[in-house]
């Protein structure tokens, strides 16, 4: 059964298409990544499903509720942690949480139980009772994903939920969501800059871009698609080697970093020895070479011809301590 | 059990407001000190007034109710407002994804802002009984209640107007300057208007103002005096006002994007 469908999803700012006639379907049960660069229209897709914003065109329904019809059953169907923080500083973090769980309508008991599972999950037991004003960035965007995981809804929409976290976080988060998938069968609409983050998580995944759907598949068959293993490799001076292999054809692709080159091949393991000799006929002495299985970020690179990080500025983590600075 | 939930989702949006209210402090005293300031200084400064057509009157009477109505209607707008502080920080998507009617939303904050406005307007009424103001009976103090709760209502309806229609805040000041500010002073506020020596037409457009009738029903039910129409058809007036008031609130709110 389909959970969440669109048709033709359009919506434009001032002319400005911020999402492109759209069309998905996600089946109950899964756990799907939208991804994109910055821009990408991710945020606008998330907003317009959980009826925060008009669609300019086109349908989509959440448990078979239309979004412009029935905007009152599809609410009681999602839930959502926000990209930007949504939260009332005015109150404490535990209040925060409170308020969530009265508005979900959860009783009085589930209400204690559920913020204090959370609040552990956070870890953030020790500060419930200051004012979110006087949180840190990091300290808020904890207690929004937390107030996000509380109520068990149909659908769960995730916009980068882990964005600029520590790995000890990120992973308890990830554990959560996969349970929270696997008991009660939620279905998990996320997006996310952390292509590890999509892969460990994700069944499907559909890469967006300039608001226009490019590919939606299984991780396990984007990885397929992009069709040839992965070579990195370093030596001391990679200008010259780069410039040589470009003339292989059977390199499907070069890239040139900072510091190494990956080559996009068939058959990697076979390939190893040719490099090597081609980096001696140049005298040129490798330092290190391994040959791996694509990953998503190459699936990336692929589809949209750039990588997911030449779009940030910064790191996501300074990224994101400004998104809250600026409150 | 939906009834439940959206009973829940009103107490806590009330509950939110009280919250937020009893924790600022900067507040709730500077909607006390502007009236007070208002009673106090032209309170005594005319305590003994000549006023054309009333005789001689006590004016700390013919004002107070017009401080109290001033005081309810700055803090209810406020609420009504706050909705775009919420915008900008974020909060109203949280509030607009609960799975509750839009309309219990804004019933709750509605009553949360009443509440406070009321709070307010008794405390400037507890001043003017300091100052010796001369009130009415039980039933007038009850009409009062009636009054204050009707004025709330509209002005919290109005603040969500305007608050669904403006994306910040650049334009707020000139919203207050160029609406409420000439409300309040053809509003006989301070002093008939029906009685000095200005053109009909200016007297003609006391009528259209509904800020005239809050202010003056309130004279006719807390002070039983002063006041030019009856309580009662003052009250159908403003009651008219509060309902399309919070309808039209309702509507916008309820179409408004986060
Ligand atoms: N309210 C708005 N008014 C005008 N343009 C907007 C508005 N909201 C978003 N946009 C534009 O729409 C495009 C898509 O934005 P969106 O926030 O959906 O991107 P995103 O994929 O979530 O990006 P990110 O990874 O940075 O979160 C951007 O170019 C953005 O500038
Ligand atoms: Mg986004």
């Amino acid at each position: 059964m389909d959970i969440i469908t669109t048709h033709e999803l359009t919506k434009k700012f001032n002319g400005f298409t911020a999402v492109d006639t759209i069309s998905i379907n996600i089946k109950k049960g899964e756990i799907f990544g939208f991804l994109g660069p910055n821009g990408a229209g991710k945020t606008t897709t998330i907003k317009m499903l959980t009826t925060l914003l008009y669609p300019t065109k086109g349908s989509a329904t959440i448990a078979q509720y239309d979004i412009l019809k029935q905007r009152d059953k599809v609410r009681q169907n999602i839930g959502v942690v926000f990209q930007e923080p949504a939260l009332d500083t005015e109150l404490t973090g535990r209040e925060n949480l409170d308020f969530h769980a009265r508005m979900y309508g959860l009783g009085r008991e589930q209400r204690k139980q559920r913020v204090d599972d959370v609040l552990t999950l956070v870890d953030l037991e020790e500060k419930q009772d200051v004012l979110v004003k006087n949180y840190s960035g990091l300290m808020k965007r904890r207690l929004e994903i937390a107030r996000g995981l509380m109520h068990y809804p149909t659908v769960l929409f995730l916009d980068e939920p882990t964005l600029g976290l520590d790995a000890q976080t990120r992973r308890a988060i990830w554990a959560y969501i996969k349970k929270m998938n696997k008991e009660e069968s939620t279905t998990i609409f996320l997006t996310t800059h952390y292509m590890d983050e999509a892969d460990h998580l994700c069944d499907r995944v559909g890469i967006i871009d300039r608001g226009k759907i490019l590919v939606i598949d299984s991780t396990k068959n984007l990885k397929n698609s992009v069709g040839h293993d992965v070579i990195t490799l370093s030596c001391d001076d990679l200008s010259t080697l780069h410039d040589r292999l470009l003339q292989e054809s059977w390199i499907q692709n070069v890239k040139k970093h900072d510091n190494s080159l990956t080559l996009g091949v068939e058959k990697g393991d076979e390939k190893i020895p040719i490099i090597i000799e081609i980096a001696q006929s140049l005298k040129l002495k490798i330092k290190s070479i391994d040959v791996r299985k694509p990953t998503l970020d190459d699936v990336f690179l692929h589809y949209t011809g750039r990588m997911m990080r030449d779009e940030e500025p910064e790191n996501p983590m300074k990224q994101h301590a400004r998104m809250y600075n600026r409150r | 059990m939906t009834w439940f939930t959206e009973i829940q989702a009103i107490y806590v949006m009330w509950l939110r407001e009280m919250k937020r209210f009893i924790r600022s402090k900067g507040r709730l005293v500077s909607s006390i000190v502007q009236p007070l300031f208002f009673l106090v200084i032209l309170g005594f400064g005319f305590r003994a007034i000549t006023i054309p057509g009333f005789g001689d009157i006590d004016y700390i009477d013919f004002l107070t109710p017009g401080i109290i109505a001033m005081a309810i209607i700055f803090s209810s707008m406020f609420t009504g407002i706050s909705v775009l502080w919420d915008k900008q920080f974020g909060f109203l998507q949280e509030v607009l994804v609960a799975p509750v009617r839009r309309f219990s939303i804004i019933l709750g904050r509605t009553l949360g802002g009443a509440t406070t406005a009321l709070i307010q307007g008794f405390i400037i009424l507890l001043i003017g009984l300091v100052l010796g103001v001369h009130i009415s009976d039980i039933p007038g103090i009850l009409l009062t209640l009636v009054f204050m709760i009707s004025i709330a209502f509209s002005w919290v309806g109005l603040g969500l107007v305007i608050a669904s229609k403006m994306e910040d805040f650049q334009g707020f000041q000139l919203i207050m300057n160029l609406i409420i500010m000439p409300l309040f002073f053809s509003s006989s506020t301070f002093f008939p208007l029906q009685n000095v020596d200005i053109p009909e037409i200016f007297r003609q457009i006391i009528y259209f103002n509904p800020m005239f009738y809050m202010v003056d029903g309130l004279r006719g039910s807390l002070i039983g005096n002063y006041n030019i129409n009856s309580p009662i058809y003052d009250l159908g007036i403003v009651m008219v006002f509060a309902v399309v008031m919070m309808a039209l609130g309702s509507y916008f709110f309820s179409r408004s994007e986060a």
